[in-house]
């Protein structure tokens, strides 16, 4: 599709917007509607419409599939040692309280950290599926 | 040691993800991950045991509103035979994995199979209700990619066809919890229980529970709910078969027993629905129907699949028969059951590793080369039909004692004569790889195959012999599930 001007130009348009969608979605999560879980997906779907428009191959190339690969390991493991964390330091697995100087703030820091950890793995295991659908022909 | 709980779920958990990172690594990792949830069973269930259930709050917020864990001895029984079994496929699996899975997957193998022990980790300790499934969730989508990873194209049928029955009973357990959430506001288990006794009647209530019980029934296989089962255990992997075929079916059987006695209360199921009118009869046809299926198939784990959907009957029967005898030679069938045909499973994965099929015409001869396969096929298979001094006869006796105490002598016959149609597999098999000529002859397995593989049936024959341990904790498991 990247031949096609108007198709092309208005995606290079909101792809950045997208992804800053996704971000402000990812991180306002504990203040508004949102959360890790639609932001992966928000981010996911940005990556998607660039490989729609320029084609599989180049998206490949930008974001290879060892990346994703590992993004999606990372994710769960921030979210795991987030929980471990509070565990060293003496409370319950995911109590956030003990992760801040006082309990409002370790409760904040707690819960970006693992909403961070589940965008993480949201958005690589979207385009993971998105790949693995659209390759298959390519193999 | 108060995160003794957590931890049992939380290490495999943590590192399934490493396996990605580190792809080298990956079979060290998993088997420190199971070797790590082994010792954790192991302190848990003495700890269940000396001082009493284990009750952990995540994330300080306390129940009914935060999400807790609650290990009784039934689970800490489960948890013990999980991750042994866990820990001694890992050990024997190393190089029938290189063998049957391409190279670059074999990282992703182990990523698999470490979050299925985490899902099965996590439905049996846990005491939240909605858990339950998003741990049965993780156990059984990890469990349908394993499947498909088998040696050919028919694995991919397999894998689709438990998925589809599967989520087929994932979503009427959901639908279930769903129901109860609704009338009590509730999901942890405790609190269903305190507050379920006025709403008995509603047929809300009712209909979560026969949700539920078709559910669960499906995740157990429960004859004629089994047609997922044969398939899946004959064209998995050898090591997913093992693990699948010793603990799977008795996890779902626990989620059935824990919402039957902890959730809605013995009474509900037994007095009040009569739920034995239609589990007994099942249970009856399973151990029949599956056994004469098992005695004409022609490939050796097909064989001990049907024979595991009609073990799966001795269970049930045992839970149907709703006395405590009944109950604790379930809990123990469940522990036996799995120990034998863990056993058996890695005796046939090692004849598979070898020879490199498990028809059985392809195995002809075979106990010539691979005596000592061979032996703990003959010797498991002692302890399926339930030959005494071996534990398979440990958990009949108990099902038979169970049945006359309720003066039914039909039920008991039925055991006895399912044990003979039990002996003609079994004899089946030993006659094709002993006494028929062949020359499909493979060089017996290296010793790290041999010693899990003998390990577990050593254990059936210690167990067979000293029933102090097993029957122990399943009296305590069955009497803490009546009276909690």
């Amino acid at each position: 599709m990247k031949n096609n001007f108007i198709v092309r130009e208005v995606a290079n348009l909101f792809l950045p917007i997208i992804v800053l969608f996704g971000f402000y979605v990812q991180f306002h999560g504990d203040f508004g509607p949102g959360g890790g879980f639609q932001a992966g997906v928000i981010v996911a779907v940005g990556i998607i419409l660039y490989a729609l428009v320029h084609g599989l191959k180049k998206t490949r190339q930008l974001i290879p599939d060892v990346f994703i690969r590992f993004l999606m390991a990372m994710g769960l493991l921030l979210f795991a040692a987030t929980g471990l964390a509070s565990l060293f330091l003496g409370a319950e697995f995911l109590n956030y309280s003990v992760l801040g100087s006082d309990q409002l703030t370790g409760q904040h820091i707690g819960i970006i950290l693992i909403e961070l950890g589940v965008g993480i793995t949201v958005a690589a295991v979207m385009v993971a599926i998105f790949y693995a659908f659209v390759g298959r022909d390519a193999k | 040691m108060e995160h003794i709980a957590i931890l049992q779920v939380v290490i495999p958990l943590v590192l399934a993800p490493l396996c990605l990172v580190i792809p080298r690594y990956a079979w060290l990792i998993a088997f420190f991950g199971s070797l790590a949830a082994l010792c954790c069973a192991i302190v848990i269930l003495l700890a269940v045991l000396g001082v009493g259930d284990i009750f952990y709050v995540l994330g300080g917020w306390a129940p009914p509103w935060g999400i807790s864990l609650h290990i009784d001895p039934l689970g800490g029984y489960i948890l013990l035979l999980v991750t042994l079994v866990a820990t001694l496929v890992v050990v024997w699996a190393h190089d029938s994995v290189s063998s049957e899975i391409q190279e670059d997957q074999i990282n992703l193998f182990w990523c698999m199979f470490l979050l299925c022990l985490t899902g099965s980790l996590g439905i049996v300790a846990t005491g939240d209700a909605f858990n339950v499934f998003v741990f049965l969730e993780i156990a059984s989508l990890s469990t349908y990619s394993l499947i498909a990873l088998g040696r050919d194209r028919r694995a991919l049928m397999a894998s689709f066809q438990y998925l589809v029955m599967g989520t087929v009973g994932a979503t009427f357990i959901l639908i279930s919890i769903g129901l109860l959430y609704m009338m009590t506001g509730t999901l942890n288990m405790v609190d269903l229980a305190s507050s379920l006794p006025e709403l008995r009647d509603t047929t809300t209530v009712q209909a979560a529970f026969a949700f539920l019980t078709v559910g669960v029934s499906l995740k157990i296989a429960l004859f004629p709910l089994h047609q997922w089962l044969p398939n899946a255990y004959t064209y998995a992997p050898s090591t997913v078969t093992v693990f699948l075929a010793a603990t799977s079916t008795k996890i779902s059987l626990y989620v059935l027993l824990r919402f039957f006695y902890t959730v809605f209360g013995s009474g509900y199921a037994f007095d009040d629905l009569n739920v034995d009118y239609i589990l007994l009869p099942l249970s009856i046809l399973a151990i029949f129907v599956s056994s004469m299926i098992a005695v004409f198939q022609k490939d050796l784990k097909k064989i001990l699949a049907y024979s595991s959907v009609a073990q799966i009957g001795y269970m049930t029967l045992g839970v149907a028969l709703a006395n405590s005898q009944g109950l604790t030679a379930a809990i123990v069938h469940m522990f036996n059951h799995g120990l034998i045909k863990g056993g058996l499973f890695l005796a046939v994965g090692g004849l598979c590793f070898r020879i490199g099929s498990t028809s059985l015409s392809d195995l002809r001869g075979a106990g010539r080369t691979m005596p000592w396969t061979m032996g703990a096929i003959v010797l498991g298979g002692c302890a399926l039909i339930g030959v005494p001094l071996t534990a398979g006869f440990v958990s009949k006796w108990y099902l038979i004692v169970a049945a006359l105490e309720k003066d039914m002598w039909y039920v008991a016959l039925a055991i006895l004569a399912a044990s003979i149609i039990a002996a003609t597999y079994v004899w089946r098999i030993v006659e094709t790889l002993y006494f028929q000529e062949g020359d499909s002859a493979g060089r017996e397995v290296p010793v790290y195959m041999l010693l899990p593989t003998w390990l577990l049936i050593a254990m059936l024959v210690w167990l067979g012999i000293d029933t102090d341990l097993t029957i122990g904790i399943a009296e305590r498991a069955a009497q803490s599930l009546v009276s909690p």
